[in-house]
């Protein structure tokens, strides 16, 4: 995926800008590891040279995206989400059952079943690939993002840069700290009163959102799961049949055989559904659902520094009251200074935040329409060409009665 | 034993001519069209009539008495004129059954059905009738016809299995009496089933003349019990141990086959059985994912409705509430098509798995007969050895019973000889028959299958192209929100925002049909 085919990169720039372009040229799958292939093209200043190839791994997608997210200078933005882990587990557990009833199928049944899973598999992993490509792709089409150190040597350093896959130790360390974060918000939702209804607002509405979408994202997955199994169920279906017109002598062999057929090519149709759905409906969720986390924990972080800025007004009253009779006391005019600091941070948060949110909203708004009219011009093809298929089918078999 | 395999001699007599009428018959209408198979019956109806009255096992009834029995006289010419007469192929029955009803309270309650039948045939009193039966009668119908028409080599249909556990759901569930159950799965299955195994038996050109059959359409007062059709009951144990026997039977004697077709036949039914079993077990496995499909679809529609509901963008609101509705629609839809698997395919699959069963108990019923004739040539053999030792020992005293004894079991042979031909023969025809039914039912049910497939997406179609329409809206909505928050703002960034939403907008809407 080009910086021209992803819809958030078209959205945050012009689409004449191509100072700096990303893409994952190659992915290799070595046991549970997936190595990308990161190829960078620009015309930057700060980089040595225009072209460069790195090999990354997940675990330093990771590493940047918390870079990006421990940084106070982009506190304001909604930070792109990182990309889920690579997980096959789905496909290899899928794989391993298929081996086990090898005995149960005919070989033709077991070739097209194990065909199906090995499309399932690359569609996987093309899929894994294409999601870190879009957060870096969106890093670096960001008129801010682009310019950020650890982007520069994710991007350029060609060794690895020790971000070694969690430990044991560390998986629960980082367990601990998104419970952490979670109290953390609930603490500050609950203690801090925000002066602007419109992060409020934005708030509420933004986390009953991201609940709704991860459920819809679940069931839509369960159901596209489903047609596909319904899909594979068609295979065995259609071996029946052959076996059976193989069987039949002369009367119903070249009838069952055309009615094989037609379950065959209905098999396609279904799976193609399928594979649509969870690509244009179930994968644009699950993207929007990601990104509905980032920009609350955006929101998290605008709250986290009202509190600061509140504890600062805090100690300046403090700090004024103890010192009373002082004219110009130093510890006033430190806490004034922390204030007013805060206040400004405060200030270029909410101001950064509302534009982004605003952002946020319009690239969902267009992502979903362009997913959404895509998934039902799709829908309406495949229905047709099943329509189709059935029309001829039956044609076909009203010749032979 | 030998009593048992004796045919009366006079239904024999008039089942032999019917036999030679009825392979020409097959003849005839092996040339018609195979959609037209009610034609064959007329030939088959005056078998059946010049041999109801004769029929030793019918009692006589009184209703049965103003059967035409003129065409015993000059048969062949009249079998033709009647066979010319129906050409048109107007000889109909039609059997439905309705209205389930749940009759009775706690553990004596049991389900009735309303059979009603639509014929033209002669042999029944009235155009249109309607009795009320409940499943023991169908099954005790089932028992009366195997006991009559399978010694004879007769493929009847399977009636539906019994089924403890769904019955006793119904005695249970707390539904009143007399109110229809027409949402009760289970009801709806069997009743299917049993309208099913109907016109099975209806659609045979012999059974359907059979005056228990039409007893059972026609008349309108409780048949008397069926006792024996119970599980529980002494005479369901008889029968389990009657079955077990013969299974062991089935499994030790091996006759030697002496007619080729036969061997042909068993083994190309065993393995349609086994193709059968298998595609059945896949359909249902088909018809269970279908069936989950529609229940997560309906997931996915309602988190559509509530991603709607706190959407606060007001046209993508709407559209999610479109996408829900349709969402709910396909669900609707892939109910339905789950439906007309299990009821087109996977039903017919399993009648005929059960057909091949009958099918395999006539094979049975012949190697009965065989071994029983075998059984007759070797006592045959020993008494004339017996005789001839008599003879021998010039026992004169003896020889006479002797004599008597070797000629009655020459006419048991004979006897055994000719029930056996005679088994073959209506095996083959029989075998013939279900054959020509399996592949004209097999042909029907997967174009109506495809056809009722077809609807469907048709109506997926349909319902996708509401959505769209509605994202034609939902797009001028867009333009203009774009257009307001043009006014709201003047930053540049956004004027290039809604000229590409122009842009794309243009492009889509050229795209779509208006």
């Amino acid at each position: 995926m080009t910086e021209r085919n992803s819809p958030e990169a078209a959205n945050n720039v012009p689409l004449t800008d191509n100072s700096l372009i990303v893409d994952i040229s190659d992915a290799l799958s070595e046991k549970d590891k997936v190595k990308f292939t990161v190829h960078t093209r620009t015309t930057m200043k700060n980089f040595q040279k225009s072209e460069f190839l790195v090999v990354r791994q997940h675990e330093e997608f990771i590493w940047l995206h918390d870079r990006y997210e421990e940084e106070p200078k982009y506190a304001g933005y909604i930070i792109p989400p990182p990309p889920p882990r690579p997980n096959f587990d789905a496909s290899r557990e899928k794989l391993q059952r298929l081996g086990e009833g090898e005995g149960t199928m005919t070989k033709e049944e077991f070739t097209k079943m194990k065909q199906e899973l090995e499309a399932e598999y690359l569609a996987t992993f093309k899929k894994t690939v294409a999601m870190h490509e879009v957060f870096l792709t969106r890093l670096a089409s960001h008129s801010v993002f682009r310019e950020d150190r650890h982007l520069h040597v994710f991007l350029e350093y060609d060794q690895d840069l020790c971000a070694r896959p969690k430990g044991k130790l560390q998986q629960l360390g980082g367990l601990i700290k998104s419970v952490g974060t979670t109290t953390d918000q609930y603490y500050l939702n609950a203690t801090v009163h925000d002066v602007a209804d419109f992060f409020e607002q934005q708030m509420n509405s933004l986390t009953e959102y991201h609940g709704q979408l991860k459920e819809a994202t679940a069931r839509t997955d369960k159901m596209t799961e489903k047609h596909k199994e319904l899909a594979d169920s068609y295979i065995k279906i259609s071996g029946g049949l052959l076996q059976l017109a193989n069987s039949d002598d002369g009367h119903l062999d070249k009838f069952l055989a055309k009615v094989a057929e037609a379950f065959e090519k209905a098999r396609k149709i279904e799976s193609r559904v399928a594979s649509d759905q969870d690509l244009k409906l179930a994968d644009t969720l699950r993207y929007y659902m990601r990104d509905s986390q980032a920009a609350r924990a955006l929101l998290v972080r605008r709250l986290k520094c009202l509190a600061n800025y509140e504890n600062a007004n805090r100690m300046l009253e403090k700090a004024r009251h103890k010192n009373k009779d002082i004219h110009a006391a130093p510890e006033v005019q430190e806490a004034e200074f922390a204030q007013s600091a805060a206040c400004e941070q405060f200030d270029a948060i909410s101001t950064q935040a509302k534009e982004e949110l605003l952002d946020f909203k319009t690239r969902r708004l267009h992502a979903f329409r362009k997913s959404l009219i895509e998934l039902t011009e799709l829908e309406i093809k495949h229905a047709r060409t099943q329509q189709e298929l059935l029309k001829k089918s039956i044609a076909g078999l009203k010749e032979l009665l | 034993m030998a009593d048992q395999v004796e045919p009366p001699p006079l239904f024999e007599n008039v089942n032999i001519s019917g036999d030679d009428k009825d392979d020409d018959d097959l003849f005839v209408s092996a040339h018609q069209e195979p959609t037209s198979h009610f034609e064959e019956k007329p030939a088959e109806l005056v078998n059946g009539q010049s041999q109801s009255p004769s029929d030793p096992v019918a009692s006589p009834k009184a209703e049965m008495e103003n059967i035409p029995i003129d065409a015993d006289s000059s048969r062949p010419a009249e079998i033709n004129q009647v066979e010319h007469n129906n050409e048109g192929g107007d000889d109909f029955i039609e059997i439905s059954i309705t209205e389930p009803q749940k009759v009775g309270d706690g553990m004596g309650a049991y389900m009735a059905y309303r059979v009603t039948t639509r014929t033209n045939m002669p042999v029944f009193k009235k155009r249109e009738f309607g009795v009320t039966r409940r499943f023991s009668d169908f099954l005790g119908l089932h028992d009366k016809l195997t006991e009559k028409y399978l010694k004879l080599g007769r493929i009847i249909p399977p009636a539906p299995e019994k089924s403890v556990i769904g019955m006793t759901k119904i005695k249970i569930s707390g539904q009143n009496e007399g109110q229809p159950t027409n949402g009760n799965e289970f009801v709806e299955r069997r009743r299917a089933a049993l309208e099913r195994y109907l016109k099975r038996t209806a659609q045979h050109p012999v059974l359907v003349l059979d005056p228990d059959f039409r007893e059972f359409l026609e008349c309108d007062v409780e048949l008397p019990k069926a006792t024996n059709t119970s599980a529980l009951s002494g005479a369901g144990v008889m029968r389990l141990f009657n079955k077990v026997g013969e299974t062991v039977n089935k499994i030790t004697y091996r006759m030697d086959e002496t007619d080729p077709w036969f061997e042909d036949k068993l083994s190309h039914i065993e393995a349609l059985e086994t193709q059968l079993r298998k595609l059945h077990t896949n359909v249902e496995a088909m018809v269970t994912y279908r069936k989950e499909l529609a229940q997560f679809t309906n997931g996915v529609a309602r988190s559509a409705a509530m991603l709607s509901a706190c959407e606060d963008h007001s046209s993508l609101s709407r559209a999610l509430s479109q996408l829900a509705d349709t969402e709910e629609k396909v669900e609707a839809l892939h109910l339905e098509q789950a439906n007309t698997d299990f009821f087109i395919l996977c039903e017919l699959l399993k009648d005929y798995l059960g057909l091949l069963g009958s099918v395999r108990d006539a094979f049975h019923e012949r190697t009965k007969l065989f071994q029983h004739w075998q059984h007759s040539q070797q006592m045959l053999a020993k008494k004339r050895e017996v005789k001839a030792k008599i003879e021998l020992t010039n026992k004169s005293d003896k020889l006479d019973q002797a004599c008597s004894e070797v000629f009655e079991w020459e006419a048991k042979v004979e006897r055994g000889q000719e029930n056996f031909d005679k088994i073959s023969q209506m095996i083959k025809k029989e075998v013939d028959r279900f054959e020509k039914c399996r592949i004209h039912d097999f042909k029907v049910m997967f174009i109506k299958y495809f056809e009722n497939h077809l609807e469907h997406q048709a109506q997926v179609c349909q319902s996708s192209c509401n959505c769209e329409t509605f994202h034609i809206i939902y797009f001028l909505d867009v333009r203009v929100v774009g257009f307001r928050l043009l006014q709201d703002t003047d930053n540049i960034h956004f004027f290039k925002k809604v000229k590409l939403y122009w842009r794309t907008t243009c492009k889509v809407l050229g795209k779509l049909p208006s």
